[in-house]
């Protein structure tokens, strides 16, 4: 109950209350509310889209799915979204998981491996049979993420390894593995039913937004209606008052682990889905920097304890956006990388105690 | 952290287990790779280790600096690709004389590394966000170079690249020199000058270190700067072997250098480690891609999986060591 009514966002309002003298209007709270800035960021590059693309608004409803720029961008930000979820629980822990691409990488190809496919001609209609049934491929594929998230977490609570150089280990050898797997080969899939979770639409819209949405609504649960939101805050802020305060930090810290690599996994299957194919050597390549960046740009510090899971839904929102806005302005598709490395330089910056303190020194 | 080094110290012959376990590591795999292919033991073969590692041992050199200091630098690969790119665009299209080109380039990345210090510095953030950061920005800005390699037909550099120094019957590239004279200068500055100290001092304990009165912020912004400097000068030493500017040359070469440097006995946690420990680190990496070369069954990729399990297996013999003199 102490949970539901101090949500893990909130506690930094009190602590940011006395720093602004000014009366709390409706506007300045919106102002100081948490999701403002990832919101205003997306809003702008939104409005940018509205002047300089024309129809970028536009829907229309073909074949019974939803079309247009904005569904494209939500369907494509889907696998980061759910790495960005996972990431997010990690980066409260004071952690963070730069193993993500290789464990997307990884379950890709076991779930393409194990699924392959044939065509077969059963009474004069082409029959795709699974090699393996669908569901066992992708509960193998996810449980191969769970070992990886197991690693990671046994190496950052267990040995107390610093969380980059832990998850160092897998990023270099985690790529070695699936491309030990696959024999250094591109695998593809014939199994039509696979598709459907990257490529197919339920109720119009795809099937993959689906299970973001309900990958987000577990974990807000859990964090919320459970105590879990409350120990992972508090694991972030200090992890020994946690350990004091009777939190079993050591198991908590596995697995938040343990499930970024399970996000990680199902954002694997879905880009395999999606492409009908895996590739050890590319997929999921510089996820783990996308998602870091998500989870930054949506508030929550990089120094762990507050944080914000529908935050950093909405800064994979904003780094898809800027990279389709970037495309269809015809602006080199490079520049993202230098955008988006200014990005994140503007924000760390604008996050510290030391720009804050600049900024308000410069008002007063 | 401290308190731990300085039990480490006291503990007879402690401080360079590591270290001491790499050489041995190293001799071990020479001797297996000799019984196993012939012509594994000869001297080009070794002197070819340094050859095709020279950029891998410098960059080494600056990452030693920065993780001696406690921080991380993980924009060294994409600095490096940079330097490449903006060595063969001054020199093929700006047409430059190559030695302004080289000063620019070590200008550059010394300039870029600082710059990356002071943002951690000045606003206290984490070394790896700002690295990453850094990594980004190098990268995008190769690609607002020119999407395709440019090739580097300078004299020079082409010298540079075919100039085969004697050494004892074999053969040294300048470019392995470079990076040997490179390395002198590290272990000179690391172990014999104020810097040095300063660094290890950082690198134990920040405040410890400030309270002395030494300049932290000047130490770290330096450590940065210099590792910096190590990238765009490996990446002279880069365009020097493969005669070209590319914007994906050299990826994941940062994950190497940090192998190199965790390998060669330096303490990731900052304050303990020997620069010389580098090449023993670079020396290691260099000898597993040779004996998987050797073998011709192997694929490339086990080198990452090998890779990956010796820096796993160092990172455990680090942290018991610290739990044992605890």
């Amino acid at each position: 109950m102490i949970v539901k009514e101090q949500p893990p966002v909130a506690a930094a309002t009190p602590a940011a209350k006395p720093i602004a003298p000014i009366p709390a209007s409706l506007l300045s709270r919106a102002l100081a509310h948490h999701l403002f800035r990832p919101l205003a960021a997306l809003a702008a590059l939104l409005l940018i889209d509205f002047l300089l693309i024309p129809g970028f608004f536009r829907l229309e409803i073909k074949d019974g799915h939803l079309y247009g720029s904005l569904v494209d961008i939500v369907n494509r930000a889907a696998p980061l979204m759910l790495a960005a979820i996972g990431m997010t629980l990690v980066i409260a822990t004071r952690g963070i998981d730069i193993s993500v691409g290789a464990v997307v990488a990884l379950s890709g190809t076991v779930a393409s491996m194990l699924i392959g496919g044939t065509m077969v001609i059963k009474d004069g209609v082409p029959v795709y049979v699974a090699e393996t049934p669908m569901l066992l491929a992708m509960a193998a594929a996810l449980g191969a993420a769970l070992l990886c998230g197991l690693w990671n977490g046994l190496l950052v609570a267990g040995l107390g390894l610093q969380p980059i150089v832990a998850t160092l280990i897998l990023m270099v050898a985690g790529r070695g593995l699936a491309q030990l797997l696959t024999d250094g080969q591109i695998v593809t899939v014939y199994y039509q039913p696979f598709f459907f979770l990257g490529s197919g639409y339920l109720f119009g819209l795809p099937f993959a937004l689906f299970v973001v949405a309900a990958v987000f609504g577990v974990t807000a649960l859990l964090l919320r209606h459970t105590a879990l939101g409350l120990f992972i805050q508090a694991v972030g802020i200090n992890p020994v008052a946690a350990r004091l305060a009777g939190i079993r930090t050591a198991a908590l810290i596995v697995f938040v682990y343990v499930f970024a690599a399970c996000c990680a996994g199902m954002a694997g299957l879905m880009i395999s889905s999606n492409v009908k194919s895996a590739d050890a050597n590319n997929a999921g390549l510089m996820l783990e920097l996308d998602a870091i960046l998500a989870v930054t740009l949506g508030g929550t510090s990089l120094a762990g304890g507050k944080f914000s899971l529908a935050g950093s839904i909405i800064g994979a929102l904003i780094i898809q956006t800027l990279t389709y806005t970037i495309y269809s302005l015809g602006v080199p598709p490079e520049v993202n990388m230098v955008v988006k490395s200014v990005v994140v330089f503007l924000v760390c910056m604008s996050q510290s105690d030391q720009f804050k303190s600049l900024w308000k020194r410069r008002a007063a | 952290m401290n308190a731990v080094v300085a039990h480490a110290r006291k503990l007879s012959g402690a401080p360079s287990f590591t270290s001491l376990v790499t050489v041995v590591l190293l001799v071990a795999m020479l001797l297996v790779g000799g019984a196993l292919y012939e012509g594994f033991l000869s001297l080009q073969v070794m002197l070819n280790l340094l050859i095709d590692n020279a950029f891998l041992l410098v960059i080494a050199i600056g990452m030693g600096f920065v993780i001696l200091s406690g921080g991380i630098d993980l924009s060294v690969g994409a600095v490096l690709a940079l330097s490449t790119m903006i060595a063969a665009w001054l020199l093929q299209v700006a047409h430059w004389p190559p030695l302004a080109v080289i000063a620019t380039v070590l200008a550059l990345g010394f300039l870029f590394g600082g710059g990356m210090g002071a943002v951690i510095h000045y606003f206290r953030l984490q070394p790896f966000i700002v690295t990453l950061a850094g990594m980004f920005l190098a990268r995008g800005l190769c690609y607002l170079i020119s999407i395709e390699s440019i090739t580097i037909e300078d004299p020079l550099f082409v010298a540079m690249s075919q100039t085969q120094i004697p050494f004892f019957g074999g053969f040294l590239s300048p470019g392995a020199l470079i990076a040997l004279a490179m390395l002198a200068c590290a272990v000179w500055l690391a172990h014999y000058s104020g810097f040095g100290r300063a660094v290890y001092a950082v690198g134990g304990n920040e405040q410890s270190a400030a309270m002395m009165g030494l300049s932290v912020g000047r130490t770290k912004i330096l450590v940065y700067a210099f590792s910096g400097l190590c990238a765009s000068l490996a990446g002279l030493l880069f365009a020097f072997y493969m005669l070209s500017g590319y914007g994906l040359h050299a990826q994941g070469t940062e994950l190497d250098a940090i192998a190199a440097v965790v390998i060669g006995g330096t303490l990731l946690t900052g304050g303990y480690g020997y620069i010389l420990g580098a090449l023993s680190g670079v020396l290691v990496l260099g000898t597993i891609q040779t004996l998987i070369a050797f073998d011709g069954t192997l694929s490339s990729w086990w080198t990452k999986i090998v890779i990956g399990g010796l820096l796993f297996v160092f990172c455990v013999v680090q942290r018991v060591m610290a739990f044992k003199s605890k």
